[in-house]
């Protein structure tokens, strides 16, 4: 028996997240096995083998994994999961999509979004946008768990694990991959970045978050937006930081015209230090913040731009 | 075509949740109580899809507490043809007993497109409407923030992490909502008053044959760990003296 994680992947990199995810694992009893499934994927296998803590990896390549798959990869799960105790994901849309699936397939109660783990058995999870922390004990023989990567330190490096070629899974020919669209950016990526600068309503505009784009280059950070930036139609969805967006907990996050809804704090008030930018004193995001200024931003941003340059 | 859409019962996003002091849950005793938004965005996209011809009834699907009639009745208003609740009274009902209900009531009803809420905003599991897919033995497409039904399929894009994927799913199949896929209307007094004589229907777990029995027991809930005290700064040139010498960040 031991632990199995699913890894997620790109263009032969794994996907942030997943070494975190890899950390979680190695927490629990039993050699970590790692399954990356896909397009691409003897590439990223190469690079899980040699993730620390990772016993063994198992690569499964086929058209038919092609895009997020959903449908197929949890049927691929689903065929090897009672060989381990716990089957794992970093809680990202891929997880997020495949996870539940493997686990009603199996029959298993889904533990999502877990930020500790206490023992085999027992795991804490944030519920109500993390202003309630949950401890859960399951009762499920196998257990399938979605993993906060922002709560687990990333893995260090090994010398390389063996990688095994697994047979693929059946194709369900349920739905089929049309193509992507995915936002082009020189900047880091939101989840990984070390330094975030997000707009909110405040921005004002799409054509404002220019200002923000300018101070990121700068800092070499990556731009977030709140969900009434996205709302307003202000940046797209990916950009998005909160309870239903993206959870990110970087070093610096520069929160700039974002009051502090409940839901955006939800998605970044573990970050390390926090900065908040807003005219309005009463703003909530204030009480997250180490360091706070009250100023209109389309003053205060362009400032902080000349004196870092 | 028929459709199906889930909706949840929950506390409403923009109260602050209180931990109970004995660490059992959260304070739920008179708090306001709304449908989750992304229930919400689900209905609006059924009702839509009737609008434009494409869907010819909607029924709206809760699993709670008595209560959840008047979720069903917002959803009524919203514009769903008639509901369904299977009532669980206080019993705390995790998301694969939820799936399974749903199924048992899909079995019946038989409808061409479930549409369910990605996420609720109360327990944040993400799961309901994946799990129901995979028990039906459908497509998933979860996220969604655009639908379009041609024929026996529907083309489909969903929000994923790097930006948008396009699918084209068979039908009938599960499809989870994101918040692009539109603005929920608000419901009109006229609209609610017709949906007091809309059809509601109460069912109960047992004629269903699903055990609910929780999985994970809950052993404490607590508050999360406070951010210490912050300073707030008098100008930029304060700020960028502070995270370039204390917190050391830039």
């Amino acid at each position: 028996m031991g632990v199995l994680v699913v890894a997620e992947h790109e263009a032969g990199k794994l996907k942030p997240g997943v070494t975190n995810t890899i950390t979680a694992a190695t927490q629990l009893d039993g050699d970590v096995t790692v399954l990356v499934v896909g397009k691409q994927g003897a590439d990223a296998a190469q690079a899980a083998a040699k993730v620390a803590g990772v016993k063994k990896v198992l690569v499964s390549e086929a058209p038919h994994y092609e895009g997020s798959a959903g449908e197929n990869v949890a049927a691929l799960v689903q065929g090897i999961a009672p060989q381990y105790t716990h089957v794992l994901a970093a809680a990202s849309a891929y997880g997020k999509n495949i996870m539940p699936r493997v686990a009603a397939l199996l029959d298993v109660q889904q533990i999502s979004d877990i930020t500790a783990v206490q023992d085999a058995d027992t795991f804490v999870r944030p519920t109500y946008a993390g202003n309630a922390m949950a401890t859960v004990q399951s009762s499920d023989k196998l257990k399938v768990i979605t993993v906060r990567a922002t709560a687990f330190d990333p893995a260090g490096e090994q010398a390389a694990a063996p990688v095994e070629t697994l047979a693929r899974g059946p194709d369900l020919g349920l739905s089929q991959f049309k193509g992507a669209e995915l936002s082009k950016s020189e900047r880091p990526e939101l989840t990984a970045a070390r330094i975030i600068v997000s707009g909110g309503r405040g921005m004002g505009s799409a054509e404002n978050f220019k200002i923000l784009e300018t101070l990121a280059d700068k800092l070499g950070a990556a731009v977030g937006a709140s969900r009434a930036a996205v709302d307003s139609g202000f940046m797209p969805n990916e950009y998005q930081v909160g309870q239903t967006g993206k959870i990110v907990a970087p070093e610096l996050y520069i929160a700039v015209g974002i009051s502090g809804a409940i839901q955006h704090l939800a998605g970044m008030k573990d970050s390390k230090v926090i900065v908040a930018i807003n005219k309005d004193a009463e703003a909530p995001i204030f009480s997250v913040a180490n360091y706070w200024l009250v100023e209109d931003l389309f003053k205060a941003v362009p400032e902080i731009t000349k004196e870092l340059s | 075509m028929k459709v199906l859409v889930t909706v949840k019962r929950v506390i409403d996003p923009y109260v602050k949740v209180r931990v109970k002091s004995d660490g059992t849950g959260v304070e739920t005793a008179n708090i306001k109580m709304t449908m989750n938004p992304f229930c919400e965005i689900a209905v609006e996209q059924a009702v839509r899809m009737k609008e434009a011809g494409v869907v010819s009834e909607i029924v709206v699907l809760s699993i709670g507490p008595q209560q959840c009639q008047e979720t069903l009745r917002t959803a009524m208003a919203m514009g769903a043809d008639r509901g369904i609740l299977v009532e669980t009274g206080a019993a705390e009902v995790q998301p694969l007993a939820v799936a399974k209900l749903a199924k048992a009531v899909i079995d019946k009803e038989q409808p061409k497109l479930v549409i369910t809420g990605k996420q609720a905003i109360d327990d944040d599991s993400n799961q309901t409407g994946q799990m129901l897919a995979a028990l039906l033995g459908w497509p998933q497409a979860t996220f969604i923030s655009k639908i379009d039904v041609a024929g026996d399929g529907a083309e489909v894009t969903r929000e994923v992490d790097g930006g948008l994927e396009k699918l084209t799913i068979k039908l009938p199949a599960v499809v989870t909502s994101d918040l692009r896929l539109n603005e929920p209307r608000y419901v009109t007094l006229p609209n609610i008053m017709k949906a007091k004589k809309k059809p509601l229907e109460v069912l109960k777990p047992e004629a269903l044959g699903v055990d609910i029995t929780p999985r994970l027991k809950t052993l404490k809930v607590e508050e999360p760990a406070k951010r210490s005290a912050g300073v707030k700064v008098g100008d930029v040139k304060e700020l960028i003296a502070k995270l370039k010498n204390e917190a050391r960040v830039i």
